[in-house]
C-alpha cells in the first residue's frame, strides 16, 4: 500500500536564491536596490566631498543674509535689505502669479477655441483651426520674445503721453500702454483698513534744491576715464524729468491719502464667498419649493443675484473705494496698477500656447461624447446652446480634466521661461541673482527643484480632487 | 563572466575619471592643447568677435597671453562666453580654466565664492549713460527712473545702495547680456542704462549715433575689474598672474610685441632679461619653459599696446588711460619685481 511520503525536507541552500525561482526575483530586486542605492550614495558622497575639496560645504545660511538686490514687481513688502529668503518668497509669489493668470485665461481661450473649432460655420471652424496649428507647432520661447518685443518696440514711451507728446491714453484716459508695460487703474479705499496717510504740508526740498553736490555713495571727481564725450555736465537742464513733480494729482494739506491693503481685499473676497454661499442656499431653497409646488418662487434669480453683488458694494462704499487713474509723474506713470512688459509677454504666451492645446483636449473630450447624447437631447426639445451647456459639457469634463492637469503642470513649470524677458520669477531670483551673489548655486538649485515639485503636487492633487467630483459616480 | 569583467571595467573607469579630475588645471589645459578661457558675450573693445569671427578685444587679449605662455600658441583658446550669471558657476564648475570678463574684485567672490583674482587690469567705477534728450546732467535726477542692469553683477547691489543711500526710487528692467541692453535701451524701455563706465563707452561707440547719448558724470563705485580663477590651485593662478604682471611690466620696461625678438637676445637691463627668459630660471619657478612671456608679449603686445589697440583713444570706444596708466605716468598699475 502506498503511503504519502513527506516531501524531503532541505534545508534553506544560498545558491537557491538564484537557482530557485520562487527566491529567484526577490534577489534580482533586492539586488537592483543595492545597486540604486549605492549609486544614489555615491552621487551625494561625491557631491559632498567636491564640495568640501572647493571649500563649500552644504549651508543653507545665506538665506538669513541680506539680499541687496532690488525686484522691481513686489506683491509683497520687499527692500534690497530683505533677506535672500524674502527675496525667494517674492519670487515664488510672482511665479504663481503668472502662473495662475496663465491658467485661467489659458482655460478660457482653450474651451472657446475647442468649442467654435467644432462649429458648423466654415470660417469660425478654420480660423480655430489656424489658431491652435500656430500656436502649438511654434516654440513657447519665440511667442514669448515675440510678444514682448511688439510691446517694447512699437509702443509709444511714457515721455510721449506728456500734453505735447504723440500718444494719449485709451479707454476713457483710464489706460496706457507704454512700451514699459500697460497702466490700468488701480482700485484704493479712502477709508482703508490697513489704515490711511494724512498729505502732509509740502515740506521744503532743502537737499534738491542745494547746488549740484556729489550724490551719496559716489566717486564724482574720480580720474575714472569715461571716453572721448564722456562726462557732459553742462548738458542742457531744461525740464529734467525727474525734478520736480508732486506725488498724487491735486491733493491738498489735510487729505486722506487713498490707498488699499491686503486686508481690504481679504474683507471684499470674504464678503464675495460669503454671498456666493447665500445665493446657493437661496437656489436651493428655490429648488426645494419647486420640487414641492411645481412652481418656482418668482424673483429667486434676482435674490441670488442681490445676494452675491449687494453685501460687496456695501463694502465698498463702507471702505470709500474708488479709482486712482494712472498719471504721469516725471519718467513714468505713477499710481494705478503696472503690468510689466515682461509680464504682459510671460502671461500671453503662456496662455496663448497652452490654450491651443486645451483647444485640442476640449475638443477631443466633446467628440468622445456620443452622437446619441445630442440626438437624445434635440429630440428633448432642448437648443443646441443649451445641450452643450446641460448635455455634452458635463460629460465631456470627465474626459478632459485628466489631460489638463498636465496642461496646467506644463503652464506653471514653462513660466520659468521669464528668464528670456526678465520677469523676476522664483528663477530669477532665487535660481539667478541669489546664487550669483552668494555662490550657493547647488543649494539654490535644490530648493527651486524643490519648489517646483511641490508646486505642481499640489496642483494636480487640487485638479485630482476636482476630477474625482465630476467623474463618473458608479454605485 | 564576461558580464562581470565589463561591470568590473566600469567601475575601474569610473574611478579613473575621479581620479583624473585630480589633474592640476596645468596639466589639463597642457593635455588638452588648449585654454578654456570664459568672456563676455559680447562687448565691443573687450571682447566680441570680430567679422571673420576671431575673438578680439582687452579681455581676449589676456587669454591669449596665457594660452601663449603655457601652450606656446596664442590661438589655442576656447572662448566660452558667459552671462553675468553664468560665469561663476562656468568657472567653479571647472569648465574653464580662467575668466576674464570684465569681472569685479570684491571680497566675498575671492573668499566665499572661493575664487582667486590674480589682478587688475582695468580699473573702472560704475557710470550711468542716459539719452541726451531726456536732459537729464546727472544722477541725483533719476529719482523714479527706469533703469536697465544686467542681473547678477555688483552694479546691480551698487545701483541699489546708491538710489536707496541718496533717498530715491527706481524701476530696475533685470537684464541677461549687454545685447540685450543695448537693444531695450534704444527703444526706450528704460530711461538710463547702467554698468561699468568703460562698457557704457563701448556700448556708446557702437550705437548709430552715440552723441545723442551722455554719460552721466557720478561715478558710483570703485570696480576693479580683473581675470580670476578657482580657489585650490596656486600654481594656475600664480601662471595667470604673473602672466598679466608681465604684460604690465613690458610697458613699463618698454618691451614691445615689435621689439620683443630684439631684446630677448639679451639687454643691459636684468629686470628685462629676467622677464624674457634670458636670464634666472623664472619661468621653470612657474612649471614653465624660460621664453614663455617673451612668447606672450610677441603674441598680443604689451598691455600698453593692448589698451590701445583695443579701447585706446585712437579707437571708436575713445577710453583715456586715466587711472590705468603705469604708475610712473600716476595711474595705478604698478608690477611687482620680476625677481
Amino acid at each position: 500500500m502506498a503511503t504519502m511520503t513527506d516531501p524531503p525536507s532541505e534545508g534553506f541552500r544560498l545558491s537557491q536564491l538564484i537557482y530557485d525561482t520562487r527566491y529567484r526575483s526577490m534577489t534580482i530586486q533586492v539586488v537592483a536596490f543595492i545597486l540604486i542605492m549605492s549609486a544614489f550614495y555615491w552621487l551625494a558622497n561625491n557631491t559632498a566631498q567636491n564640495l568640501a575639496a572647493l571649500g563649500k560645504p552644504i549651508n543653507f545660511g545665506f538665506l538669513g543674509t541680506r539680499a541687496g538686490y532690488d525686484i522691481n514687481q513686489r506683491l509683497v513688502e520687499y527692500s534690497n535689505n530683505s533677506t535672500h529668503a524674502r527675496a525667494a518668497f517674492v519670487g515664488i509669489l510672482n511665479t504663481l502669479l503668472v502662473a495662475a493668470l496663465g491658467c485661467i485665461l489659458a482655460t478660457v481661450l482653450g474651451v472657446i477655441a475647442g468649442v467654435l473649432r467644432l462649429s458648423n460655420n466654415w470660417i469660425v471652424a478654420r480660423l480655430m483651426g489656424v489658431y491652435v496649428e500656430g500656436f502649438r507647432n511654434i516654440p513657447l520661447l519665440l511667442w514669448i520674445l515675440v510678444i514682448f518685443a511688439v510691446m517694447t518696440e512699437s509702443m509709444p514711451q511714457p515721455r510721449d503721453f506728456r500734453e505735447d507728446g504723440s500718444a494719449r491714453m485709451i479707454l476713457f484716459d483710464s489706460v496706457a500702454v507704454t512700451n514699459r508695460g500697460i497702466y490700468v487703474p488701480n482700485v484704493v479705499f479712502s477709508r482703508s483698513l490697513g489704515g490711511n496717510e494724512i498729505e502732509q504740508a509740502p515740506v521744503e526740498a532743502p537737499v534738491e534744491a542745494a547746488p549740484r553736490t556729489n550724490a551719496v555713495g559716489t566717486y564724482g571727481s574720480s580720474r575714472i576715464a569715461t571716453g572721448g564725450a564722456g562726462v557732459d555736465a553742462d548738458a542742457e537742464q531744461s525740464g529734467g524729468p525727474g525734478a520736480t513733480q508732486t506725488s498724487g494729482g491735486n491733493l491738498a494739506e489735510g487729505d486722506i491719502i487713498p490707498t488699499s491693503s491686503g486686508l481690504d481685499w481679504l474683507v471684499i473676497l470674504g464678503v464675495f464667498v460669503a454671498g456666493v454661499v447665500g445665493a446657493r442656499f437661496i437656489s436651493r431653497w428655490a429648488t426645494v419649493k419647486q420640487e414641492a409646488t411645481g412652481v418656482r418662487p418668482t424673483g429667486s434669480f434676482w435674490m441670488q443675484v442681490g445676494a452675491i453683488f449687494l453685501p460687496v458694494i456695501a463694502v465698498l462704499v463702507v471702505l470709500g473705494a474708488q479709482f486712482q487713474y494712472p498719471q504721469l509723474q516725471g519718467f513714468n506713470f505713477g499710481e494705478g496698477i503696472h503690468l510689466r512688459n515682461s509680464l504682459v509677454a510671460l502671461w500671453f504666451a503662456l496662455a496663448l500656447y497652452t490654450g491651443a492645446f486645451i483647444a485640442e483636449i476640449v475638443r477631443g473630450g466633446i467628440l468622445a461624447i456620443s452622437k446619441g447624447q445630442s440626438e437624445a437631447a434635440f429630440a428633448l426639445g432642448l437648443r443646441p446652446s443649451r445641450t452643450m451647456n446641460l448635455v455634452i459639457l458635463p460629460q465631456a469634463l470627465r474626459v478632459i480634466i485628466p489631460p489638463l492637469i498636465s496642461q496646467y503642470l506644463n503652464l506653471t513649470k514653462n513660466s520659468s521661461l521669464a528668464i528670456a524677458v526678465g520677469y523676476m520669477d522664483v528663477r530669477a531670483t532665487l535660481g539667478g541673482i541669489t546664487i550669483n551673489q552668494t555662490g550657493r548655486e547647488l543649494e539654490g538649485m535644490l530648493l527651486l527643484g524643490t519648489f517646483y515639485l511641490i508646486t505642481s503636487l499640489i496642483i494636480s492633487s487640487v485638479m485630482n480632487f476636482y476630477n474625482s467630483s465630476v467623474k463618473l459616480k458608479e454605485r | 563572466m564576461n558580464k562581470s569583467v565589463f561591470l568590473g571595467t566600469l567601475a575601474v573607469a569610473g574611478l579613473a575619471a575621479g581620479i583624473a579630475s585630480a589633474q592640476s588645471t596645468l596639466e589639463q589645459v597642457q593635455s588638452r592643447g588648449a585654454l578654456n578661457c570664459g568672456v563676455t558675450t559680447g562687448l565691443t573693445g573687450f571682447a566680441a568677435p570680430d567679422a571673420s569671427g576671431e575673438w578680439q578685444g582687452f579681455d581676449v587679449a589676456v587669454c591669449r597671453a596665457v594660452a601663449a605662455a603655457v601652450l606656446g600658441d596664442a590661438s589655442a583658446v576656447e572662448f566660452v562666453p558667459t552671462t553675468g550669471q553664468t560665469r561663476f558657476t562656468a568657472l567653479s564648475s571647472g569648465e574653464i580654466d580662467m575668466l576674464a570678463r570684465n569681472t569685479t574684485w570684491t571680497f566675498s567672490r575671492d573668499t566665499d565664492l572661493a575664487f582667486e583674482f590674480v589682478g587688475v587690469n582695468y580699473y573702472d567705477g560704475q557710470g550711468f549713460m542716459a539719452p541726451r534728450e531726456l536732459g537729464v546732467s546727472s544722477a541725483l535726477e533719476l529719482d523714479g527712473a527706469t533703469v536697465c542692469i544686467q542681473t547678477g553683477t555688483t552694479t546691480e547691489l551698487n545701483l541699489a545702495d546708491f538710489f536707496a543711500s541718496n533717498n530715491m526710487s527706481y524701476e530696475p528692467v533685470p537684464i541677461e547680456t549687454n545685447a540685450e541692453a543695448q537693444q531695450q535701451y534704444l527703444a526706450g524701455a528704460c530711461d538710463v542704462y547702467t554698468t561699468d563706465a568703460s562698457g557704457l563707452a563701448a556700448t556708446r561707440a557702437t550705437f548709430e549715433d552715440p552723441s545723442a547719448h551722455v554719460i552721466l558724470p557720478e561715478i558710483i563705485s570703485k570696480e576693479p575689474l580683473g581675470p580670476l580663477v578657482r580657489h585650490g590651485d596656486n600654481e594656475w593662478g600664480d601662471i595667470v598672474r604673473w602672466t598679466l604682471n608681465g604684460l604690465i611690466a613690458a610697458e613699463e620696461y618698454g618691451i614691445t610685441s615689435a621689439n620683443v625678438g630684439e631684446l630677448a637676445a639679451g639687454t643691459e637691463n636684468p629686470e628685462v632679461n629676467r622677464i624674457l627668459g634670458t636670464e634666472g630660471d623664472l619661468g621653470a619657478m612657474i612649471g614653465l619653459d624660460a621664453d614663455w612671456m617673451q612668447r606672450a608679449i610677441a603674441a598680443v603686445g604689451n598691455y600698453g599696446e593692448i589698451f590701445e589697440g583695443n579701447i585706446g583713444e585712437s579707437t571708436p570706444i575713445g577710453l583715456a588711460r586715466g587711472l590705468n596708466a603705469q604708475w610712473t605716468d600716476g595711474g595705478l598699475l604698478y608690477a611687482p619685481p620680476f625677481r
